[in-house]
């Protein structure tokens, strides 16, 4: 990964300042809580919920077991449909390959769809190096580039901010980059998505180079898949003449029916809805629709690292939806920037040292961001054990020379301090019996790496099941009971 | 070694000694809703679509022209633009103006979109489930672009021939290799405190007419 947060505290120290922000975490709180509510009523809608995630996992696990077919066979069927397929080893080949393909177009601006890859490259600082604006068109995004900002939350990159926040840096920042924002705007979110719409228009209107990732990438018919809400992202894919796509090379799925799954589960998981309200797929260049020249970069960029470890590859299924920051006590109180990452919260915690190693101070600390409550796997519609990923890379991190004695226990009471807030409440409690039931086997049976969770404390044998979680499924499935 | 190569030499050295991952389970339902009630689906679905603030009506094909022009009038659209292939009856009753796109100076660019009002369209199928419409650039629908710029959509689904109860349902009947849009309610956002409001960058207004036999 590149270094755009290099140069942050550690965890401990960043989700300290956090904690004590109180508009931080009201904003947090609000957001958070609004979100795990509509999820819980989404996914409770299908009844075969479990059976979707399990093929989630089973889909992605056999893509990871054969990733090097499946990308030949993507990259064959991409070239077939027209396009152009770039591979690149890292960030800084990404963002070499994308600035070359943007300077022979004679283009100095951009339009992006929010895409975590290019995050994670920095695209938008090599594109500025060289002299190319990009803007950045979803509404957070949006918000976070004209308030000079970093991104917080993998969904919704401005959760950080509230309506009168976002209302502030609209005023007072949106003339500079174009459309000022209308006069007398106020702090009404369907006042500031006008602003954004109006602000936006002209940029899309004659946008000639459009920049996103994708969700998916079917190997068998070459096609990607953009799921978004706004339409920033059908612009960019349909008005440019040239589209470049940055994806990681762990988007592909085998075929075109693995999309029935994933089309279900992430609306569902990501923003609470039976489905979100634009999918846009598209097989290479069509003519007279769309751009005519297609690139799509290929990104490793740590991934084949992660995928070399056999517990930790299993990160590497995340479809990005954020239902695990949007349940996670410690990121509800420590906030998406403590993480030092693009990727916050529970999966950020194991897929940014998997990426980028655990040499430096933050990275090292990032598997010690977290309770172990199991919240995270609860809610994950890809079933990635994030507390088992978590233990194991405190062991590495033990390994390579980390003091368990002052260093763990000093990152994780960090954690947990932020957490306990969370846990004194009642809202908190019902989840809490669940989701410790949920990773039971984690906790008394694990032989954990130089003690670094068990000194400290004595666990409590849990039960197989709480009262609650029993009393849940047997409601939901009329079973008798066990 | 190009990064090709070396990237594909990692993956393989990853995955030597991991053991075979068995051929994914397929365990959940090909559909959510009841099988052999087409006029249920047609409900869910017009549910499903006012639920994402799409204003749904119905009609049959004697009332199509005189409620798409009721529908365009009331939201004071005064041009509209016509996908090649759009049935020219659609569009009998309205006084908007037409810009069809495969006028002969070519299609219209996205300014001249921008300038219109609205558009009518039809759709390659619906989805129940989901209240959702996917077009695929066919006849009566036109390309990409058509449907996103101008702030009106008003899309056309023939029940129950174009509707399927489920996303597993719909993707068969789909062509992977043609542009694809899946449009569930007008434009919508949730970036502020998670709270959605409608009406972003696309059509800020959908109204879908079911259209029975």
């Amino acid at each position: 990964m590149s270094g755009t947060f290099l140069g942050m505290p550690a965890f401990p120290e960043a989700a300290g300042a956090a904690v004590a922000d109180p508009v931080l975490r009201a904003n947090l709180r609000h957001a958070t809580h609004t979100i795990r509510a509509k999820r819980e009523r989404a996914v409770a809608e299908l009844a075969d919920w479990e059976e979707l995630r399990q093929a989630g996992k089973e889909i992605k696990d056999r893509t990871l077991r054969r990733l090097d077919v499946y990308l030949l066979r993507l990259e064959e069927a991409v070239v077939a449909a027209g396009g152009t397929v770039h591979w690149a080893e890292d960030a800084e080949e990404a963002n070499r390959i994308v600035t070359g393909l943007v300077e022979a177009t004679g283009e100095r601006e951009v339009v992006k769809v929010k895409s975590m890859a290019t995050q994670e490259t920095g695209l938008n600082e090599a594109l500025a190096a060289a002299g190319i604006a990009a803007y950045e068109t979803d509404l957070a995004e949006l918000i976070v580039q004209l308030g000079d900002d970093r991104p917080s939350h993998i969904l919704v990159p401005a959760i950080h901010r509230n309506r009168g926040e976002v209302r502030d840096i609209f005023r007072e920042r949106m003339g500079d980059f174009g459309r000022p924002a209308p006069e007398g705007l106020t702090d009404e979110p369907a006042e500031l998505a006008e602003a954004a719409r109006l602000h936006l228009r002209e940029k899309f209107l004659r946008a000639r180079v459009g920049i996103s990732g994708a969700n998916f990438m079917v190997a068998e018919t070459g096609t990607l898949v953009v799921v978004e809400s706004e339409g920033n992202g059908r612009m960019c894919l349909t008005l440019p003449e040239t589209l470049i796509s940055v994806v990681g090379v762990e988007k592909v799925v085998p075929t075109w029916r693995d999309l029935e799954v994933f089309l279900q589960t992430l609306p569902r998981s990501s923003t609470a809805e039976r489905m979100n309200p634009y999918t846009s797929m598209w097989t290479g260049t069509a003519d007279g629709d769309g751009p005519r020249a297609f690139h799509l970069v290929l990104l490793d960029n740590g991934r084949t690292a992660a995928l070399a470890d056999a517990t930790g590859r299993q990160a590497l299924r995340c479809i990005r939806c954020s239902a695990c920051l949007n349940v996670c006590p410690v990121y509800e109180r420590a906030g998406g920037h403590a993480y030092g990452s693009v990727y916050p919260g529970p999966i950020g915690a194991i897929l940014t040292p998997q990426l980028r190693g655990t040499v430096s101070e933050l990275d090292a600390s990032l598997p010690y961001a977290s309770s172990l409550c199991g919240a995270c796997y609860e809610v994950c519609p890809v079933a990635i054990d994030i507390p088992e990923v978590l233990v194991a890379l405190r062991e590495r991190v033990v390994a390579e020379g980390g003091s368990p004695h002052r260093s763990g226990h000093r990152l994780e009471r960090a954690a947990m301090a932020a957490a306990t807030w969370v846990f004194d409440h009642p809202a908190a409690l019902a989840a809490g019996e669940r989701l410790a039931s949920a990773t039971r086997r984690l906790h008394p049976s694990r032989p954990l790496g130089a003690g670094a969770w068990t000194e400290g404390r004595s666990l409590p044998e849990l039960p197989e099941r709480s009262f609650r979680d029993w009393w849940r499924r047997r409601t939901r499935d009329g079973e008798e009971g066990s | 070694m190009s990064a090709r190569e070396r990237i594909l030499a990692r993956i393989r050295a990853a995955n030597a000694g991991a053991p075979e991952a068995p051929e994914p389970s397929r365990d959940y339902l090909t559909a959510h809703a009841p099988a052999g009630d087409p006029a249920a689906l047609v409900d869910l679905l017009h549910e499903n679509l006012a639920d994402y603030r799409a204003r749904v009506h119905r009609t049959g094909p004697a009332g199509l022209p005189g409620l798409v022009a009721r529908l365009l009038a009331e939201r004071g659209a005064r041009s509209v633009a016509v996908p090649p292939g759009l049935p020219a009856h659609w569009l009998a009753e309205t006084g908007a103006e037409r810009h069809p796109d495969d006028r002969p100076a070519g299609p219209l660019d996205a300014r001249e979109l921008d300038a219109v009002d609205a558009v009518v369209t039809g759709c390659a199928l619906a989805v129940a489930e989901t209240g959702t419409l996917v077009l695929d650039g066919g006849a009566g629908q036109g390309r990409r672009a058509l449907t996103l710029v101008p702030d009106l959509h008003l899309c056309v689904v023939r029940v129950p021939e174009q509707l399927v109860a489920s996303v597993p349902l719909a993707l068969p009947r789909l062509a992977p290799g043609r542009p694809l849009t899946w449009i569930s309610g007008p434009s919508a956002t949730s970036d502020i405190e998670l709270d959605r409001v409608e009406g972003v960058h696309g059509p800020r207004t959908l109204e879908v007419v079911l259209l029975g036999a």
